[in-house]
Formats: structure tokens, sequence, C-alpha cells
């Protein structure tokens, strides 16, 4: 113990404490706004979860640098971003790329929202169709204690129309 | 000795803790009131006992204690007293203490209002939440105890706070978060009481409701304060990251968003009632499962601070016990529930039964989102990255279909409503955002962008729909005041919790789409000129702070050429850790915020620096706030109050 676990706290604190930039030149505003977008895209290898562009870990640099030599060579984005995979796996890319083991990932929740909607179609219709049942029932039997209701006292009646009456406004 | 009396007070509060989660709960099925009388007297001495501890750790940090280890670790004899204060949650230890404080809390204030319920509910709800604090409290005093002590060699000086945690929003942001997570507990409690009595029913969804109203409102706030905050510390400017802590929050939120509009339905009208029970259930248990992730450094983020795998392990245990278990309580009432009634599809109950599909699939494909990178890891498919681009392709598309039917359920009623009338008050507020949306986009900027279009449409949209249906409600009698005066405020809650929506997706989409910024190389005299705003860099200079150097510098800002302000950002060495940070220069403003942040020094007194336009930002804090003062509104309806004193007093004369 004793003062041993300081510097050991100190490690566990990587926290980036300072956005990091370069004031690099473009030859079109385009390609600027490309370099934006995609130093966003891209996740730095070393940190614990932070885009390139808000890194200022060494190897971010690096890939900032190399980000915008590849734009200003006139390498298109998939290019660039086909390289960097190549270089440092699928790790690299914010985006995952859609691959049979990320279907469930990509498809999974439009999956979800199908089956949702689904559900409420079916419950509606469900409903109602008891509802119909249950009035049914009640008609051909023409008898509520069949249902299990019996009818309404003069005083529960007068409560109920006093609740309803407070609840109109609610 | 203080410290030791910590340890003692904290361990008091748990005894007491157990007796509450054991004997109520036994009176209640026994019929013992005598035994569920205890339970109130109890939430007040584990409440005082919490409290004292806290104290007790408030008052090692104000006298610089360093024998304490978990004060040396985060505190230092140079801190303002204020952040000593709030680096009582600045760490793992004191932020489960106040955790556990909060959960007190909220015990304690069910505990107080709720005179008007049944005994035996009382006693359950109080129970189960004293379980819940049982857990917490073993957590802390076995892997976790904020009292512990270097002993005999006590440091002289402590390795001081995190400097990013030296920041208001510190003392803010953790416990408006926590009242909300915690909060959570409330309508699981809830939940579990009316699963274990077996009375399930539209008297339980009302009880719930101004709990859960309450609790999701400070969970809103607790976010937007931590966004905001990230915002103007970062350095960065991004206000939200999807970062795996951020939707730790997130998830909670979705489904508690969801639970406040299905317990509606559930009181009013009597369906649904073992969804909401469910939803209740699914909300409180993602908080839990947002603090294991964030606790246990399952995931890698860079919020994590001081992270622990053992302590992962306990969690994970009272994880699956309070999922499992609920869970199963649930498999075995829930299926006895009956609805009390039926209505159809072009209905407000199938409205609020989209906006929960619609919340719950967020929840779960920011859940999906988050988890995928480890299961794939722990399969070992490879290491993926699933970050912003992938929660905003889903997350976008999700959120706008919700509001179009957060429109269309401005003018849909109960049971059924039909399609005519939908459609014809519908087409003229459909109209209108549609010209208003074009006028206002074409007369911010000529150029016509998708993303803002969408936004501008779709907030039109909440406001004409919903406006229009106010005016309806306005225009029932004559007196206009007197109309006005005669909606509920749960109603008028509503009206501001989906203005905040409105709001908020303005400068979400404004901020991501208008921004700009300049990374510059500037020496003292260079300016720099955007968005009719000029800035002047004057050079910068040392300043010392009270625990910390730093390089300040002076930038002037004209405006059309004429003299605006003068913004000082700063580059600030804390000198207890050796640590650099960004502080960055704002000018906030209704309709954009000037931002620079400082980079690097360069040479002969040259600097690189961020300056960034921000337009509407602060509009998704704002609606952030809209939609927590709705939430408190609705919570603060009397109506709650008065319905359960009028059933008390029947159940009195029926007795």
């Amino acid at each position: 113990m004793k003062l041993t676990l300081l510097p050991l706290l100190l490690c566990l604190l990587s926290f980036p404490l300072w956005a990091s930039f370069e004031t690099y030149e473009f030859s079109t505003t385009h390609n600027e706004m490309r370099y934006f977008h995609l130093s966003k895209e891209l996740r730095c290898p070393t940190c614990q979860n932070q885009n390139i562009s808000d890194s200022d870990a060494p190897l971010a640099a690096d890939l900032r640098r190399e980000l915008h030599r590849m734009i200003e060579s006139g390498y298109d984005d998939d290019a660039i971003l086909d390289f960097m995979v190549s270089r440092f796996g699928d790790f690299v890319h914010y985006r995952p790329r859609v691959a049979p083991e990320t279907y469930l990932l990509w498809y999974g929740p439009f999956v979800l929202l199908f089956v949702g909607f689904g559900a409420v179609l079916m419950v509606a219709r469900n409903r109602r169709l008891r509802a119909a049942a249950v009035q049914d029932a009640q008609v051909t039997d023409t008898a509520e204690e069949s249902a299990g209701v019996t009818p309404l006292t003069p005083q529960e009646r007068e409560r109920l129309e006093n609740l309803l009456r407070q609840d109109k406004n609610l | 000795m203080i410290p030791e009396l910590g340890t003692f007070s904290t361990i008091l509060a748990l005894c007491l803790a157990l007796i509450l989660s054991v004997v109520p709960m036994v009176g209640a099925y026994t019929g013992n009131k005598l035994w569920v009388d205890y339970a109130r007297p109890l939430a007040k001495g584990v409440f005082f006992f919490l409290t004292l501890a806290m104290a007790l750790l408030a008052y090692s940090f104000q006298t610089d204690d360093f024998s304490v280890v978990y004060v040396a670790q985060s505190s230092n004899t140079n801190l303002p007293w204020y952040y000593k204060f709030s680096a009582i949650w600045g760490g793992h230890e004191g932020s489960l203490l106040l955790w556990v404080w909060i959960q007190a809390f909220w015990t304690l204030a069910v505990a107080i209002k709720s005179k008007n319920l049944p005994l035996d509910i009382v006693g359950r709800v109080l129970a189960v939440m004293g379980m819940i604090t049982v857990a917490f409290l073993l957590f802390i005093l076995f892997t976790s105890s904020p009292f512990e002590r270097f002993l005999p060699n006590a440091p002289m000086e402590g390795a001081d706070l995190n400097p990013l945690l030296q920041d208001f929003g510190l003392i803010v942001h953790p416990p408006a978060l926590y009242m909300g997570y915690v909060g959570l507990s409330v309508a699981f409690s809830f939940a579990i009481a009316a699963l274990l009595s077996g009375r399930l029913d539209a008297a339980w969804a009302r009880w719930s409701r101004p709990w859960t109203n309450v609790a999701w409102a400070f969970l809103t706030l607790g976010i937007a304060l931590g966004s905001w905050w990230a915002y103007y510390e970062l350095g960065w400017g991004g206000w939200w990251f999807w970062d795996p802590v951020e939707n730790a929050s997130l998830m909670p939120w979705l489904v508690a968003t969801a639970l406040i509009h299905s317990l509606a339905v559930t009181e009013k009208r009597g369906v649904f009632k073992s969804w909401t029970v469910l939803l209740a259930i699914s909300a409180f248990c993602l908080s839990l499962l947002g603090t294991f992730l964030v606790r246990s450094g399952v995931l890698t983020s860079v919020h994590a601070f001081a992270t622990d795998p053992e302590r992962g392990v306990f969690i994970l245990g009272m994880l699956i016990f309070v999922i499992g278990g609920s869970l199963l309580l649930y498999a075995i009432r829930a299926g006895s529930v009956k609805s009390e009634s039926s209505f159809a599809l072009s209905s407000r109950e199938s409205l609020l039964l989209v906006n929960n599909i619609l919340f719950t699939v967020a929840c779960a494909m920011v859940l999906i989102g988050t988890l995928y990178p480890l299961v794939m890891d722990a399969l070992n498919l490879g290491k993926i990255s699933v970050g912003p681009p992938y929660f905003n392709a889903l997350f976008v598309p999700l959120m706008s279909l919700m509001v179009v039917f957060l429109g269309i359920a401005a003018f849909s009623r109960w049971k059924e409503t039909p399609v005519s009338l939908l459609s014809s008050k519908l087409w003229l507020p459909g109209v209108l955002s549609v010209v208003a949306a074009l006028a206002t986009h074409w007369l911010y900027s000529g150029s016509i962008e998708f993303w803002v279009l969408l936004a501008l449409l779709l907030s039109y949209w909440i406001v004409f729909t919903w406006g229009r249906e106010y005016l309806t409600r306005l225009r029932i009698r004559k007196d206009w005041l007197a109309n006005m005066t005669r909606q509920s405020r749960s109603y008028y809650g509503m009206l501001l919790g989906h203005l905040g929506v409105a709001v908020m997706i303005v400068g979400i989409a404004m901020v991501t789409v208008f921004v700009e910024h300049r990374d510059a190389r500037m020496a003292p005299g260079d300016q720099l000129e955007f968005r009719g705003y000029t800035f002047i860099f004057d050079g910068a200079r040392k300043v010392q702070g009270p625990n910390y150097v730093s390089d300040m510098a002076r930038v002037r800002v004209l405006k059309d050429g004429q003299p605006f302000r003068e913004m000082f950002p700063e580059k600030r060495k804390y000198t207890a850790r050796s640590m650099v940070m960004t502080q960055v220069a704002l000018d906030p403003g209704f309709t954009r915020d000037l931002y620079i942040a400082m980079g690097e020094e360069l040479e002969n007194g040259a600097w690189a620096m961020r300056l960034q336009f921000k337009p509407f930002v602060r509009w998704i804090w704002l609606g952030a706030l809209l939609m927590t003062a709705g939430g408190l509104l609705a919570a603060s309806d009397p109506r709650y109050r008065k319905q359960d004193k009028r059933e008390a007093a029947e159940r009195g004369s029926y007795a």
C-alpha cells in the first residue's frame, strides 16, 4: 500500500486531456470537409474510445498525417478506408462493415421493429375481437349475470356519475 | 476515528436495511399490521445513518485526512473547498455511497409521501427498496469502502482530484443522474410489490406515475448536464459521443420514456398492465446494467475512471439476481392479469403502444451496438468498433418515425378514433410544417440541407399539431383564460415535454450540419474571419491558479468589424498530477456559441487554435430542460394526491 499505489492510479486515469490538432492546408474546401468527416469515422487504435480527430495520441497524429496525405493525393474515401482497415483491422473503422457476422447488428433492430409493429396490429385486432365476442355473449344470453356482472344499484350509479364528473377535466 | 465512525454508521444502515427488507414483507403476507408499521421508521433510520456516513466522509475531505485512502486518491490540500465537497463522488467508492444515499433518500420520500396508500403495499414497496439498499451496502462494505485507511503511514499530500472533474459539472451532474437512475427503483419496487400482492390494477399505475415522472425528469436533467459538461470541458465541442457510458444512461432513459407513456394508458384505460410492469422492471435493470458496464471495466470508455474487474463480479451477481428474480416473478404472476377494456387499431392506446415499440427498439439497438464488440471479441470473431456512424444511422430514423406518430397522437382519442377525424385535423398542421420548414431553412441558409429540412419539418409538426390541439381546448368555452387555467398540470407537463423534443431536434440538426470550425496557427496579431466574426489573437501569458499554472490566451472578437468581446481560452497544467488540460473560452448565445480551444504551443509565441461557430447548440439542453420541467410539472399534479386521499377515505369508511 502506501504511496506506491498512487502512480498506479494515475496510470488508470489515461484520459485524453486536451484536444490536439494540426493546422493542415487543403487544396479545396471539399477535401477539408472529407478530412473532418473521415477523421471522425476512424478510431484511434491505441486509445480507449476516441476518433483520431479528438485523440492526442502519437499514433492518432500519424493517422491524421496519413489521412491528409491520401486525401491530397487524390484517393477516394473508400480507398482510404480500405487502406486503414487493411493496416489496422476492422477495429479502426467506427462504422462496422455489413458482413454475415454483423447482420444481427445492422438488421436486428429492423427485425425487432417489424415484429413490434406486427404485435401492435395483433393486439389491437385481438382486443376488438374479444370485445365483440363479449358483446355477442351479452346480447344472446340476455342475462348480465352470465358474464358475472350485476347491475348497478342506484347508490353505485350516483357514485359513478360523481366520479365521471370529477374525471372529466383530467 | 471519524472514518471508523463512517464505517460503523454504514454497517448500522445495513442492519436497519436488512430488517426493513424482511419484517414489513413478512408482515404484509401474514397480515400483521404491527410488523408492516416498522417499515417507515426503518426507512428513516437507514436514511439517517447513511446521511451521517456521507457527512463523515465530507468531514474527512474538508479536513484533508489523507490517512483515508479514498481522500488521498481524490483530494489535495490545494483543492478549493467546493471541489473537496464534490470529490466525495469523484471516484468509485464515493459515488457508490452517493448512490446508496440517494436510494435511502427515495425510500424515505416514499415512506413520507405514501400516507394514502394501503399499508400492505407501502410495506412491500419499502421492503423491496430495502433489499436494493442491502445489496448496494454489501457491495460498498465488502469491495469498495470509502473509509479504508492507510495505516500507520499516511501520505502527507493527496493525489488531487482528476482535473477534468474539478468543475461545476461534477458538482451537479452525478447527483442529478443518480437521482434519475435510483429513482427508477421506486417504479421497480411498486411493480414488484404489485406482482407480489397480485393487485396489478389502475390504482397501482396511478401510485407509480408521479414517482416515475420525477425519476424520469431527473434522468433527463442528469444526461443533459453530462452532455453540457462534456461539451465545454473536453475541448472538442462535441455534445454526445455515443460512448458506452453515455449509452448506459441513455438506455434506461429510453425505457423510462416508454414507461411514463405506458403508465398513462394503464392508469386511464386499464390495458397493457403486464407490459407496463415489464417496462418498470426493465428500466431499473438497465440502470443496474449501466452501473455494471461502467464500474466493472468490461467496456473500454473514455469515461472509465477507476474501474476494477473484481467488483464487476459482485455487480454481475447482483444483476443476475435482480433481473432473474424479478423476471421469474413476472413470469409467474403476469399471466393472470386481465385487461379491463378493448381498443381499436386507430386509437390513442395503439399510438402509445407504437411509441413504446419505437422506444424499446431504440433501446435494444443501443444495447446491441454497445455490446456487439464485446460479444464478437468473446466469440473470437474479431475486434470491431461500433461508433457514432452506426448509432446515428439507426437512431435518427427510429426517432424521426417516433415524432411523426407523436404529431398524429395529438388528436387521437381513447378506444377509437375515426381515421377521417385524424386526417381532417392533421392536414393543416402538415401543410403548415412543410411551408414553415422550407421558409425557415431558406431564411437561415441559401442551400437546402436534407437533415436540417427534415429536423425543421419534424419540429414544426410537433408544434403545429399539439398547438392546434391546445387551441381546440381553449375554444371549448368563451372565456379563454378560464379554459387555460382549467387544463391540468399533467396536461401542461406533457405539452412542455413535447415542446422540449421539438426544440432539441432543431438544436441537434443545426449544430451538426451548420457547425463551422477553423484550426489555425495564430501568432500574436494574427486574425481570422468567418461567419461575420473576426478573431484577433493577442498572444498568451502565464497565469498562476490555486492548484495549476496556465497559459492564457487573449482573443479579441469583432462582430461585423465592431468590437464585440474578449475571450480567454487557457491551457492549464495541474501541478499535483502534472496533467495538462484545455480550458475552452465560450461565448454562449441563444442562436450560436463561439468556442475557442487552445492546442499546442508553436514557435515564437504562436499557438495552434481551434475556433468554432456552433449554431443553436444551446437548444439541445434547452429542450432537455423543457422536458425536465414537463416531467416535474406533471408529477406535481394535485389529482394524484386528491384521488389517493379520496380512496383512502373510502377504504376507511368500508373497513
